[in-house]
């Protein structure tokens, strides 16, 4: 049995204005793992994600990644083990150059010269930009800005990738890019992602998750065989798209 | 207003002014152009030494010239003020070509648009051959609050998303008709830019929450660049010391 | 408003870069609590914000167009001091980067168009609160008449700045003149759009405005503005045409009644030494005093104006925009 890379117990949640969103989410993802979350718009995938790295704190319930309980004190470790891709890979790259966005965050952890150089080439060769290593984020397509957004988080060598959307806005061919990117990766990973398809191919577990809570955990084909199970959560199979007959 | 050009103005190369360290080429052309303002109108002489000056440094920096003059065109509406100065200022009049003009608003003129013109030129070449992001390097080692180009590399790495958003919320509008003519029918507009505002402000908080992500503890990471070194300052002070020398002689000669 | 080098004369430039500069590290202080966590990116939007809002024109009058300075409206949005920061940031890239406005010329530059704009604009606002209800449309209106005075005092600033420093020879009274009624149209412009831009900004996330605060939420409704609009764009063309019309006969009409009360010396007599103030400012030996009048009216007034903005700014904290859920 692999180790538990995150462990999420029992987390409550309300926005400023009282509704609550997370209500009891409990959740393990064992290392190298792949695992899709799927569920309605609204249903609080996002702001789950974001207790991983400590942006959004928890009314109650813990947070345990690499057996580290996320706290104040613990919080800039967390954050290098928890990789998060935002759904805009416009609010990640924030900086001139891809170079120095992806060297951002080893920077912050004190990482300098030309170990911050190799790691920067590893991250981005990882994902196959390293030759976007001098442009400017907004030269970019949207399929390069999103494998560079991965690449910001990945030299940071985290234990878990969390990617919030990963293929919106994406064309066919830069979504197969990103899927093979992905598929390369030995590190665990938490796919946000309303693209069954891509989630059937890429991730081998699933959760459903609705009202704040995870309703389904199983094998990703299981889940979307189910037709009761995706009808009650507003899941639907794209036309044509039967998961019964893709081979694995 | 004078809403100038959003085109960056930086020109690809690797020349010796290219490779000068920001901080050293920044205080360079200010005080070359201090050195300009600092001489006697009556001295065309110097002016011209320095527009030759430019001129080396141009040609050193391999920008061609129709791209300076072409940039240089945004201090056209205040050329166009000065060319009205001899009409309208007080004092002594002349005849030029038939016309009754004022010395002074000749004079005016000619101060104008000498000191303007080269002005320009200078901040386009200081443009031309250092990309932004150096210059404001440049900036924080010559103390310049860390704080201030800070905003200042954000506010260009979201300009051109801000005004991509800003530009799809007219070709919206536009493709519904709106085709405003009269102050009373830019309500749309305003309205338009409240919705900007709102939307840059939340994206900026994502950002942050992205910096915060990436271990960001407040303050930025050194990423770029070696701090200027004696050769580059030697170098650098090139160009001042012609206007400032200039300056300095024209108002000498002015005394004798 | 972008002057070039060599508009104004080196000691002009060099004074008002003083002034700039200590304004400008003010508003820092101010700031720098705030600035050092969330509100660097948050500034540096804003920021692209102004910029990209500069760029764009909204309609005059049979379709010619005017641009916005936005100091104002970053004031009221991001309270004075970062707002003066904000802008002060737009103004000095634009110049550094973008080769608009001269290099020599930053000083008066960023205080006509960031510390006037922002502070004055700001005293206005809040002396317009007190005065108006405190719903969307009352804060809006606020935010529009601040534009417009912002405008105005941005001009007058300049006049001022013009007497001392400047390189050509008009007389000063012609320069005010021009410059501020011009200026008032311009800043009719610019108060409608800032009030329609603050108002739709308060309809939405009254939270992002700095300076909503009191803001009545249970009237937070927002009722149509169309009367109050234009009953405010034809009373601020009257006025406009009004004071235009005063300013440019200013000269004339004045002197006739300072040469009656005896206010105006003689011919033979100068009232200053005028190696302070360009000798082009105050040519003209009847003028002079009238200058030197009009001068003085205006210099208080914008002094007053910044300084009671600056002091407010740096009295009242900051508040900081309350949290709001991440997206998501």
């Amino acid at each position: 049995m692999h180790h538990a890379v995150v462990e999420v117990d029992d987390l409550t949640f309300r926005y400023p204005d009282g509704t609550t969103a997370l209500d009891g989410f409990s959740l393990t993802v064992h290392a190298g793992e792949r695992v899709a979350v799927l569920g309605p718009n609204g249903a609080g995938k996002t702001t789950f994600a974001l207790h991983l790295n400590g942006i959004n704190r928890a009314r109650s319930g813990r947070v345990v990644v690499d057996g580290t309980e996320l706290s104040e004190r613990t919080l800039t470790e967390i954050r290098r083990r928890v990789g998060h891709v935002f759904q805009d890979p416009d609010d990640q790259l924030f900086m001139p150059t891809v170079r120095e966005d992806v060297a951002f965050g080893p920077a912050n952890l004190g990482v300098t010269g030309d170990e911050l150089q190799a790691r920067v080439e590893a991250a981005l060769d990882s994902v196959g930009m390293l030759a976007m290593i001098g442009r400017a984020p907004h030269h970019l397509s949207g399929g390069e800005r999103r494998r560079v957004a991965v690449a910001t988080v990945l030299s940071m060598e985290p234990s878990i990738l969390v990617l919030d959307e990963p293929t919106s806005n994406l064309d066919p061919a830069s979504r197969r890019e990103l899927t093979t990117v992905l598929e390369g990766l030995g590190v665990a990973q938490l796919v946000i992602t309303h693209d069954l398809p891509f989630a059937l191919e890429l991730c081998p577990r699933a959760v459903v998750v609705d009202g704040g809570r995870v309703v389904a955990d199983g094998p990703t084909h299981e889940l979307l065989a189910d037709a009761e199970l995706l009808h009650a959560h507003r899941l639907e199979l794209p036309y044509g798209f039967d998961p019964r007959v893709v081979q694995r | 207003m004078g809403a100038g050009h959003s085109h960056p103005l930086h020109v690809h190369g690797h020349s010796a002014v290219h490779r000068l360290a920001p901080e050293a080429k920044v205080v360079a052309v200010f005080a070359f152009v201090f050195g300009v303002a600092l001489t006697p109108r009556e001295a065309f002489w110097a002016f011209a030494l320095d527009a030759v000056a430019l001129a080396v440094v141009a040609a050193v920096a391999k920008v061609p010239a129709r791209f300076v003059l072409t940039r240089a065109t945004v201090v056209a509406p205040f050329l166009g003020l000065a060319l009205l100065l001899p009409f309208v200022a007080d004092g002594p009049r002349t005849e030029v070509l038939g016309v009754a003009v004022a010395v002074e608003g000749l004079w005016g003129a000619w101060a104008i648009a000498a000191r303007a013109l080269l002005g320009v030129t200078a901040s386009i070449l200081l443009a031309a051959t250092t990309e932004i992001p150096d210059v404001l390097k440049g900036f924080e080692r010559l103390r310049v609050p860390p704080v201030l180009t800070q905003i200042a590399a954000f506010m260009l790495r979201y300009l051109e998303v801000v005004a991509g958003e800003l530009g799809r919320m007219r070709t919206a509008m536009t493709a519904r008709g709106y085709d405003p003519r009269w102050l009373w029918q830019a309500k749309p507009i305003a309205a338009g830019a409240g919705a900007l505002f709102i939307r840059s402000y939340e994206r900026g908080e994502r950002v942050h929450a992205a910096m915060l992500a990436r271990g960001w503890n407040g303050t930025m990471p050194e990423l770029r660049g070696a701090p200027a070194t004696t050769a580059d300052w030697t170098r650098a002070t090139l160009l001042p010391l012609v206007s400032l020398t200039a300056a300095l002689a024209a108002a000498l000669i002015a005394r004798t | 408003m972008h002057a070039p080098d060599g508009f104004l004369n080196l000691g002009t430039a060099v004074a008002t870069g003083a002034i700039s500069a200590g304004a400008v590290g003010a508003s820092l202080r101010q700031t720098g609590q705030t600035l050092k966590e969330k509100q660097i990116p948050l500034a540096g939007v804003s920021a692209a914000f102004i910029f990209a809002a500069q760029m764009f024109n909204f309609p005059v009058a049979a379709g010619t167009t005017g641009h916005l300075l936005g100091g104002a409206l970053a004031a009221v949005l991001l309270g004075p001091s970062m707002g003066a920061l904000v802008v002060t940031v737009v103004v000095v890239v634009q110049a550094i980067a973008f080769a608009d406005g001269g290099l020599t010329a930053l000083g008066y530059n960023v205080l006509n168009m960031a510390i006037v704009t922002a502070f004055g604009g700001w005293v206005v606002f809040r002396l317009t609160r007190r005065v108006l209800p405190a719903t969307i449309n009352g804060i809006s209106a606020a935010a529009g008449l601040a534009a417009l005075v912002s405008v105005v005092l941005s001009s007058m600033a300049f006049s001022v700045q013009w007497l001392f420093g400047a390189t050509f020879a008009v007389d000063f009274a012609t320069v005010f003149g021009a410059m501020v009624s011009v200026h008032l149209l311009i800043g009719v412009g610019e108060g409608v759009i800032t009030m329609l831009a603050v108002r739709a900004v308060l309809a939405v996330r009254p939270d992002l405005v700095a300076g909503a605060d009191g803001l009545d939420l249970d009237t937070a409704e927002v009722r149509p503005m169309r009367a109050l609009t234009i009953g405010g764009i034809v009373v601020a063309f009257v006025v406009s045409m009004v004071v235009a019309q005063f300013a440019v006969d200013a000269p004339d009409g004045l002197e006739r009644v300072a040469e009656d009360t005896g206010f105006i010396a003689s011919a033979e007599d100068h009232a200053l030494d005028s190696f302070i103030f360009a000798d082009y400012a105050t040519a003209g030996i009847e003028n002079e005093t009238l200058s030197l009048a009009i001068a003085g009216a205006t210099g208080t007034i914008v002094t007053l104006a910044v300084g009671t903005g600056l002091f407010m700014a740096v009295r009242r904290r900051e508040d900081e925009p309350l949290d709001h859920q991440p997206v998501g």
